[in-house]
């Protein structure tokens, strides 16, 4: 793999990431943040892969897969809490738990 | 046997207990027998200790019972330490205080705290015992404070009058400023030393650094001055005799107030590590103590306050012992004070008590007839204090002025002086309660009126005093002295026993007879001023002493009998008022100090509290401001992350180097 075809997957692995994280902020709908939050993750995914043949290293493969595990708990954390915000309160946004502060 | 030794301060808090829980129940007068029966059960297991301990290595056991405080390097025990010095204090302590206790049952018959007053008396022995018994320097903070908060509440415990309850806080205040040198000295003896224990850092004391040393034996003296009353905290002493006689003769004269002695001799060896000038200053200021309150002595007109210059004179003879390096002299006249002025004051107790609480010396004389057998015990005691051989005072004096005389002439000089005051003002006292003509009863009101015209120059509390007295008695019609029942006259007797006998402890002639020095050898041996008298030199003191004495008691005589001399002309006005010490201290805390301690005050206010105050102050402005950017919006939050994140990034950029 040429070094210009790694450099465009670094480039498309940092605009993921700046679009998931851009999300995040000025997003309102939960289940729109936990779906960025996956794409901050997967272009971080991403850069590892790259990085792990630009190199040479199996291990940045390796913890691709750690990355999709943790990944995968978080959504059936997250999306638990919006199930259970969603039935106590239907349409409400992530700045409506504002109310929670102490 | 030796081991029963934790016994003795355990019998008087057992009556404590007792006492302060079903003392009303149990009513007078048998609150009192439980007293006694305490103290005396503890003085008994002292004699039985004290047989034993002569079958210990170097008369010394030592019991430890629990570990009190555990605090990392800092460790305090429970624990007794007995060695010839604490076994002497013990004994006597507990002897004299069984004395006490069987009078008091006497003197506070029909008083209406009659349990209570024993109550009190029993926390005084068991704290007595824990200060002197306590193997280490907290142990005995402890008791030291325990005889002063029971000396606080003895001195006030007729608190219905407002004097006696100022002259508690007085002697609590006093003692106060006393205390806190005492426990200056403990933080500094840990710092040094790591331990507080007396076995384990006296014999470390020798190698201390000099200022080391000297700053804590400043301390213990700043502590011992508060307890023992002497200059300049001796004020309170004077004032404690507003308490009960009893209370006046087992604490303000025979043992609380030899706690500082005590403290300054069982710590001789820091003493002798300290600068030269340390043991000069505490001659100097006993010497000077002792002067001072034998010339108030002379011109006081109440009974019980000649007893109380008097004591602080006996314990200025005892701090100049220490000062010279005469450590088991200090501790041989605090025995035998402790004998002849107990004996003293129960004897006053008596006088007072038959004359219907009369205190005036004025309103007195020729008791001897009336009151023989507190007469006789009284004589002895006095001839005790006055120095007249062979009574116990003579030879005690005499070892301290032997000592005194070794260190330097002077300190020899100003004590013989200050002992023929003491024969003076002692003959005074007994030639105007005892003899002459009988100044009280009907015939005596003409006679009192001019005496009070003679003595318009006198203190105005105590022409107040008299007004009082005047009013009551011209109700009742004249004054029937009486001699006391044999609870206070068994003490009296026994007393003045050891007060003629108790001087053959330490004989000065050969080095046998010396009973006293050669059981306190272990503990004060190595720092014992060290002499030989010749046979000449000795022979030669004594009689000086003996002269000074006789003399002392023939100026009196002629005085106070022959009437040669006025005595207006001895008794001066400065002297009747203590040298104004106490109007000075009043004039200038109402004064100088009082614009002092409040200009202080402010400090504290604006500066310490400032600060405080500033600090939480400064607290609660920045958290609110803090709090405005914890606004609950998650959007918020994760910038922040990410704000972080890129912070971090960007300063660990600038920290690597590619």
């Amino acid at each position: 793999m040429s070094s210009n075809l790694s450099l465009a997957y670094l480039m498309l692995s940092a605009i993921l990431f700046v679009i998931g994280g851009v999300g995040v902020l000025i997003r309102r709908n939960p289940l729109v943040m936990i779906m960025c939050v996956e794409l901050m993750l997967n272009a971080v995914n991403l850069s590892f892969v790259t990085f792990g043949k630009m190199l040479d290293d199996i291990s940045g493969q390796i913890i691709v897969f750690f990355v999709m595990v943790v990944a995968a708990a978080e959504v059936v954390v997250g999306l638990a809490l919006i199930v259970a915000m969603a039935r106590r309160r239907p349409g409400a946004t992530a700045d409506d738990l504002r109310t929670l502060r102490g | 046997m030796v081991g029963l030794v934790w016994l003795i301060p355990a019998l008087p808090l057992a009556g404590f207990l007792i006492l302060v829980f079903f003392g009303k129940r149990i009513g007078e007068p048998r609150a009192g027998w439980i007293g006694t029966v305490a103290v005396a059960l503890s003085f008994v297991t002292a004699c039985v200790v004290f047989a034993g301990l002569w079958g210990e290595p170097e008369h010394t056991y030592e019991l430890s019972l629990f570990e009190w405080i555990p605090a990392g390097n800092f460790s305090v025990d429970i624990g007794f330490l007995l060695d010839p010095l604490s076994m002497a204090m013990v004994l006597f302590v507990t002897g004299i205080a069984s004395l006490i206790h069987l009078y008091s049952i006497g003197y506070m018959h029909g008083d209406s705290r009659f349990p209570r007053f024993f109550t009190y008396l029993n926390l005084f022995v068991f704290s007595m015992l824990i200060l002197v018994l306590g193997d280490n320097l907290v142990l005995t903070f402890l008791g030291w404070e325990g005889v002063g908060a029971c000396s606080y509440f003895l001195i006030a415990f007729w608190f219905e009058k407002d004097e006696n309850a100022s002259a508690g806080k007085k002697a609590f205040i006093t003692n106060r400023v006393g205390d806190w040198g005492f426990m200056v000295a403990i933080f500094m003896t840990f710092f040094a030393f790591g331990t507080v224990t007396y076995t384990e850092f006296l014999p470390l004391s020798p190698e201390l650094a000099e200022t080391t040393a000297t700053f804590i034996a400043l301390m213990l003296f700043v502590g011992a001055i508060g307890k023992s009353a002497q200059i300049p905290l001796f004020i309170w002493l004077p004032d404690a005799m507003a308490g009960p006689t009893p209370v006046s003769a087992l604490i303000h004269a025979a043992t609380m107030v030899t706690a500082g002695v005590y403290l300054l001799v069982r710590v001789n060896p820091i003493i002798a590590a300290s600068a030269s000038w340390i043991p000069w200053m505490i001659a100097i200021v006993g010497i000077a103590t002792a002067f001072l309150a034998a010339t108030i002595a002379m011109a006081q007109q109440d009974i019980k306050k000649v007893l109380a210059y008097s004591t602080v004179s006996q314990l200025g003879y005892m701090f100049l012992a220490i000062g010279v390096g005469g450590y088991t002299a200090a501790i041989f006249h605090m025995i035998t004070h402790a004998f002849f002025k107990a004996l003293l004051f129960l004897g006053a107790g008596s006088v007072i008590h038959g004359m219907h609480d009369e205190q005036d010396m004025r309103r007195m004389g020729a008791l001897r007839k009336v009151m023989p057998v507190t007469a006789v015990t009284f004589i002895i005691g006095w001839l005790a204090i006055a120095g007249v051989p062979p009574f116990s005072g003579f030879w005690s004096k005499d070892d301290i002025l032997a000592y005194a005389l070794h260190k330097s002439p002077i300190l020899y000089v100003i004590g013989l002086v200050t002992a023929l005051l003491t024969a003076f003002y002692m003959s005074r006292l007994v030639f105007r309660v005892f003899y002459g003509d009988a100044r009280w009863g009907e015939s005596a009101e003409g006679e009192l009126a001019n005496l009070k015209a003679h003595t318009a120059v006198d203190v105005a509390d105590s022409d107040e005093h008299a007004d009082e007295h005047d009013d009551a008695h011209a109700g009742h019609g004249a004054v029937h002295p009486h001699e006391s029942k044999w609870p206070m006259l068994v003490p009296l007797v026994v007393l003045a026993f050891f007060a003629a006998v108790a001087g053959f402890l330490n004989l000065p002639f050969t080095h046998n007879l010396e009973f006293l020095n050669n059981w306190l050898e272990p503990v004060v041996g190595e720092n014992q001023a060290n002499f030989d008298l010749g046979a000449f030199q000795l022979t030669f003191e004594l009689a000086l002493s003996t002269t000074i004495a006789l003399l002392g008691i023939f100026a009196a005589y002629m005085v106070y009998l022959k009437n040669k001399v006025d005595p207006r002309r001895i008794e001066l006005p400065f002297f009747a008022n203590g040298w104004y010490i106490d109007q000075s201290i009043t004039k200038f805390m109402g004064g100088i100090g009082r614009k002092g301690f409040e200009l202080i005050a402010m400090f504290d206010k604006v500066v310490i509290d400032g600060a405080v105050n500033g600090v939480g102050r400064a607290t609660r402005g920045g958290a609110s401001r803090l709090r405005a950017i914890e606004n609950g919006y998650v959007r918020w939050y994760a910038l922040m992350i990410g704000v972080g994140a890129i912070l971090i990034v960007a300063f660990v950029m600038t920290q690597v180097s590619f």
